[in-house]
């Protein structure tokens, strides 16, 4: 195309186009904004009326058109969600998922993606085969079969069903990592086997700090992937002492179900962290989607 | 490779083990042993024994009456029985298998289309160097991280007859809103209306691959008097198909899995009258409530069955509609 292209007289073209763009692309502007600030207002306000619905009595949340100020701005609805969930304790059992789950992703699977990228092994490639073949199984198909070996192994109704399998890391960080690890040059470690290196050693002081974007992003998956979590804690947990975010919200939303401010309440609370750190590592957020992304 | 043929002597394949080659794959295998254990337990042996279980009676019994309220840890299992095909022979006649299966088949023709169209378009939106771009993106992309549970716990708000905010803005309009989940009619439109709001994470995928077209097809374009719309036609939409066709097949994957944010607008039950009762909360109830293991197996069965073969059908007619740059060459 752009061979043919050469032959049209250019000169001509270009010395119309640039008014008639400027004039059309303000235009345009103008329109994409007409569509795009609608939107965006869809996408945002629901977000917005839930903080400001957790400060509100239910009496100025039965107003109609809506507040989208509080006024007065009522804070008794955080402490007060407390008094029907211990939301804290909620809190520190979701961090007993997330940490061994970021383990998992950090120390686990990155050593089993720098051995894929790396190491020369017979029976290598099979097993790589099988990583990539259990990447395409869903969830849900593990589902019983795993419930039922905790069942026999006494762990259901505690944590450790929903700790030690993320501990072993997953093959889709594994693949994340490996093909990151492939793209750093091998010159850099056989100068530190020349210096006598283990592998281990060069793995951890070479490999890793260069890492440490992808480790990030790995990171955030995890914990998003932990702190997301439903269907485990829902099968797994039937203590209510043990209850994690997740649960314990849900479980909120069917015991009060008509006290929408303390239901915005208790949800802000699960959502705060998360939208804190997406606004300081929002390069992670997003890389972390593209990169599934590539997958294809 | 050389190690484990036979007519090697004990000394050599002690010498391989020793050797340069082999230090090497020895730490292969120490590096991937946890991950390998883990998927061994936790991944591999599942699979396997999810093929078995689905042709098995396997009951799980609560000794003491009432059943929700024990520990799970007193669950007694009853040894597996295996029942042949009794388990699928069931479910083609379990009307709550085809009520499951078709709610969870409008969902996906809905909310997967829906969420792909508008994230296209706003995607095509941010990618021509509009003012504030950066806050568009961060406020189309938000919802999409907030937790399923969370979300739905403020759908439910939202979607409250009464004061709930999406009746509130209809009632601008002069137009009585449904009662949303309460109503069969409107229920399942709430979810599929909760998922588009949620999926801005294909949005964000449109946009990385908008931005990885070259300028200068374009340039090229414009100079040929190609006119915005032909652009798109001709030059976007054909090297957006392959990024399409990904984003296509994770949320056909993705939607048939539906199930926390159904879960907790519904808490747990699929109502109204199984308006919503979705797929994985039928195997779900089959599972864990009423503790009947076989016949959710064959339920999980028959929905991997029919994620793979719809994947692989999508990738068998990927080549009629998906621009491939090593086809053209």
């Amino acid at each position: 195309m752009a061979t043919e292209t050469q032959v049209q007289p250019a000169p001509a073209v270009a010395g119309v186009q640039p008014r008639s763009l400027r004039g059309r692309s303000g235009l345009m502007a103008a329109f994409r904004h007409l569509i795009l600030l609608p939107g965006v207002v869809f996408f945002v306000i629901p977000l917005v009326f839930m903080v400001s619905t957790s400060l509100k009595a239910l009496r100025q949340i039965a107003l109609f058109p809506p507040e989208l100020i509080p006024n007065p701005v009522i804070w008794l609805n955080y402490p007060e969600v407390f008094h029907y969930a211990p939301m804290h304790l909620y809190f520190v059992n979701t961090l007993f998922l997330v940490v061994p789950a970021i383990f998992g992703a950090i120390f686990t699977s990155s050593l089993a993606a720098y051995a894929f990228a790396r190491l020369r092994a017979p029976g290598k490639k099979l097993i790589f085969y099988i990583l990539l073949s259990t990447m395409m199984v869903p969830a849900f198909v593990t589902m019983i079969p795993t419930y039922i070996l905790f069942a026999k192994l006494r762990w259901v109704g505690g944590f450790k069903p929903l700790v030690i399998p993320y501990l072993m890391g997953s093959a889709f960080y594994v693949f994340l990592l490996r093909q990151f690890f492939l793209t750093i040059p091998r010159e850099l470690e056989d100068a530190a086997f020349i210096d006598g290196s283990s592998r281990l050693r060069t793995f951890t002081g070479i490999i890793m700090p260069l890492a440490k974007p992808v480790l990030a992003t790995v990171t955030i998956f995890a914990f998003m992937a932990s702190w997301n979590e439903y269907m485990g804690p829902l099968i797994y947990l039937s203590n209510k002492k043990q209850y994690v975010l997740s649960l314990g919200l849900q479980v909120f939303t069917q015991v009060n179900r008509q006290e929408w401010g303390l239901l915005m309440a208790a949800s802000s609370m699960m959502v705060a962290p998360v939208i804190l750190l997406f606004f300081f590592a929002q390069k992670h957020f997003v890389t972390g989607i593209t990169m599934s992304g590539l997958k294809g | 490779m050389a190690a484990t043929t036979p007519a090697l002597s004990a000394a050599e394949t002690r010498g391989f083990w020793k050797s340069l080659r082999g230090r090497e794959a020895l730490s292969f295998y120490l590096f991937i042993a946890p991950w390998t254990l883990g998927l061994l337990a936790f991944i591999l042996g599942p699979i396997v024994a999810s093929l078995v279980l689905g042709f098995t009676r396997y009951d799980v019994i609560l000794p003491a009456a009432p059943r929700r309220r024990l520990p799970p840890r007193y669950h007694v299992i009853l040894p597996a029985k295996w029942i042949g095909l009794e388990n699928f022979q069931d479910l083609f006649a379990d009307p709550l298998f085809r009520i499951s299966l078709g709610n969870t088949v409008y969902i996906v023709l809905t909310a997967v289309p829906l969420g792909m169209v508008i994230s296209f378009l706003i995607a095509l939106l941010l990618n021509q160097k509009v003012r504030g771009m950066a806050a568009y993106r961060t406020g189309y992309f938000i919802p999409s991280i907030v937790p399923a549970v969370a979300s739905a716990a403020l759908w439910l708000y939202l979607l409250q007859p009464q004061w709930g905010l999406v009746n509130g803005f209809l009632d601008l309009f002069g137009i009585k809103g449904p009662t949303w989940l309460a109503s069969t009619t409107w229920s399942k439109p709430s979810i599929i209306m909760l998922m588009v709001w949620a999926s801005g994470g294909t949005m964000i995928i449109y946009l990385a691959g908008l931005q990885d077209i070259p300028e200068t097809l374009y340039e090229a374009a414009s100079i040929d008097g190609a006119s915005w719309l032909r652009q798109l036609v001709h030059v976007t939409i054909p090297l957006m198909t392959p990024t399409i066709f990904f984003t296509l097949v994770m949320g056909i994957i993705g939607t048939f899995q539906v199930f926390s944010v159904v879960f907790v607008l519904t808490d747990g039950m699929g109502g109204p009258l199984n308006s919503t009762l979705v797929y994985l909360i039928y195997v779900y109830r089959n599972a864990f409530v009423f503790f009947r293991m076989g016949y959710a197996s064959a339920l999980s069965l028959i929905l991997f069955l029919l994620i793979l073969v719809l994947t692989l059908a999508n990738v068998r007619f990927a080549g009629s509609w998906v621009y491939s740059e090593v086809e053209m060459e």
